[in-house]
């Protein structure tokens, strides 16, 4: 549900140096092993049962076909790999895939990231009331409340009286039934952007100003010096960022505030999916066989940002 | 100036504009709309009343899942400051065998197991432990949920804190929990302050968790409530809905200009849902 989202850079050095040598200074209230066991298991009892025991349980129940109400609900049997066999096969499962890799590369790993990236190079030398404003701004969008923004959205987008269309001058666009996926991901851009603004924010600080100041004598043009750079030098930011952003953007049920996945699941995203199979419809195991792959999906990025962190931090 | 040079200045700026209002223009709709007089969806500036903030104090749920919403933030916010804490710190100070992998499962949990991806078993754990429509279950799955980085923000600030106060006091005579009561709770607040503001702007925000563990109205937070108000049939009461949206988010907001004045707010343990 959450991360610790340090930037690499931020962290202190690991102190493996002073743990091996000195233990006599390890533990220096006296806790003893016993207390200090004590304190650490009522909170790994509660992640226990209410994370890690759900995790493992979806491996279970994604091989039953267990339902919320009727004659499976009392009787789940085991049904093997049917589960995934009929995700596999059912449009409506690849439709949902489909528009979440569409969803995740639209809004997390161009929109956000190259509007993250945009703000921080433009705002390099802009007046700080400018900066300190659109940085507030970015900013808000990520603090609000999703409920809220959801509705700041719809009404936006409303088709009759919605900002955008008097805007434009398209009265009458009912945007969220026209392009609902392109909807969402402006939104979620909208929503998201300040990750990666602090990220890159952080990593530009880290480019020495040297380098930068003798690019720009040896006349090195704007798109130059990002290339050669500063790219190489926030290269790791940008592989940890792309990576988290798109792990959040893949677990994000916010489309299910604004578009409920609709109109006709054309912008049913599998967190849609999952809920309106397993949840609305009763369909608890077929749900969970699905859960498990987000599982699986959610594994792979997390492994890479882990990775990325390690290499980081020798 | 060449020519050149104050074409770039323009584009410059026109760029800048462009970025402010596509951030800035589903805002100004919160910001204009409850005190509208006859509220509508588009934004425009008011007729100024505060007649829909009288509207949202009749309304019989609203104000209610604001409580409801202080309710569950406080009651995670206890369960995963406390016991983070005393984890953070035992694990921070003590070789426990196996600490090191501990934290890294940890840390890969969190991330892995979140409430979208394991909507599924949680829904069915709560269903079978019979907390279905009631707090106390949402409370218990979002600190599992929270419980892990919490660990690790703290952690990390412990880490970096230094021992010696520990060794004096021991030196004088003081046992374990009066040090950790005297000496280190004072020491580390600061990190547990931040791991609390962390915990309630998760808890007050989470819309998914409440929308399938809860039933009654009476005790959902204001997240899901203010859903319920906009997805209703009928026309929408867009006067209570401005006004319950702007005071459901001026507690965050509140936070955020807090902590980014405290602390300032460049990623030092990082705020994210």
């Amino acid at each position: 549900m959450a991360l610790a989202t340090s930037p690499p850079t931020d962290r202190k050095p690991a102190r493996a140096g002073a743990d091996a040598g000195d233990s006599a200074h390890d533990d220096a209230a006296g806790l003893g092993r016993v207390r200090a066991s004590a304190f650490v298991v009522p909170a790994l009892a509660l992640v226990a049962v209410f994370l890690v025991f759900p995790a493992l349980w979806t491996v279970y129940l994604g091989l039953t076909n267990f339902r919320l109400t009727g004659i499976a609900a009392a009787h789940p049997r085991v049904v093997g790999l049917d589960n995934y066999a009929n995700a596999l096969g059912d449009p409506d499962f690849r439709n949902a895939l489909w528009l979440t890799l569409l969803y995740v590369l639209g809004s997390a790993v161009i929109g956000q990231s190259v509007l993250g990236f945009v703000v921080v190079w433009l705002m390099r030398d802009a007046p700080r009331a400018v900066r300190t404003t659109l940085e507030t701004l970015v900013m808000l969008a990520w603090i609000l409340p999703s409920s809220v923004v959801s509705f700041l959205w719809i009404a936006m987008l409303d088709r009759d009286a919605g900002t955008l269309n008097a805007l434009l001058h398209t009265p009458g666009v009912a945007w969220l039934i026209t392009h609902p996926l392109l909807s969402i991901i402006v939104f979620n851009t909208w929503r998201g952007t300040a990750f990666s603004m602090l990220l890159y924010s952080a990593a530009l600080d880290g480019v020495p100003p040297t380098q930068l100041e003798s690019a720009r004598m040896a006349g090195a043009s704007g798109w130059q010096q990002l290339r050669d750079v500063v790219f190489p030098h926030i290269r790791g930011h940008l592989l940890t960022n792309l990576l988290l952003i798109s792990l959040w953007t893949f677990n994000d049920f916010a489309p299910y505030l604004i578009t409920a996945g609709g109109p006709n699941g054309a912008s049913e995203t599998l967190p849609v999916f999952v809920y309106q199979t397993a949840i609305s419809d009763g369909r608890l195991g077929f749900g969970s066989a699905i859960s498990l792959l987000m599982l699986l999906i959610n594994l792979v990025l997390a492994v890479g940002y882990l990775r990325l962190l390690r290499e980081r931090r020798p | 100036m060449t020519a050149g040079q104050w074409l770039r200045r323009v584009g410059f700026y026109v760029l800048i504009v462009l970025i402010a209002a596509f951030l800035a223009l589903p805002v100004l709709w919160l910001v204009f709309a409850p005190f509208d007089r006859t509220p509508t969806l588009a934004t425009s500036l008011p007729s100024w009343t505060l007649h829909n903030f009288a509207t949202l104090a009749q309304n019989p749920y609203a104000l209610r899942s604001l409580g409801n919403s202080v309710l569950l933030a406080a009651a995670t916010m206890v369960l995963v400051t406390g016991l983070g804490a005393v984890a953070a710190y035992a694990l921070s100070r003590v070789r426990i065998p196996g600490r090191d992998g501990l934290l890294y499962g940890l840390l890969l949990l969190s991330s892995i197991v979140t409430g979208t991806a394991a909507m599924v078993p949680i829904f069915l754990l709560i269903f079978q432990l019979n907390l279905i429509d009631s707090q106390l279950g949402v409370v218990l799955v979002l600190s599992g949920g929270l419980l892990p980085a919490a660990i690790f923000i703290m952690k990390d600030f412990m880490d970096t804190t230094p021992r010696s106060y520990e060794e004096s006091a021991r030196v004088f005579g003081a046992g374990p929990l009066r040090i950790l009561r005297d000496v280190v709770v004072p020491v580390v607040r600061p990190g547990i302050a931040t791991c609390a503001v962390w915990t309630v702007v998760n808890v007050w925000g989470n819309f998914l968790t409440p929308f399938i563990l809860l039933r009654s109205p009476e005790k959902s937070p204001a997240a899901v409530v203010l859903y319920t108000f906009y997805t209703e049939g009928g026309q929408p009461n867009l006067g209570l809905i401005s006004a319950f949206s702007l005071l459901y988010s001026v507690p965050v907001v509140a936070m955020y200009l807090f902590v980014n004045r405290r602390y300032g707010f460049r990623f030092h343990g990082g705020i994210k849902r």
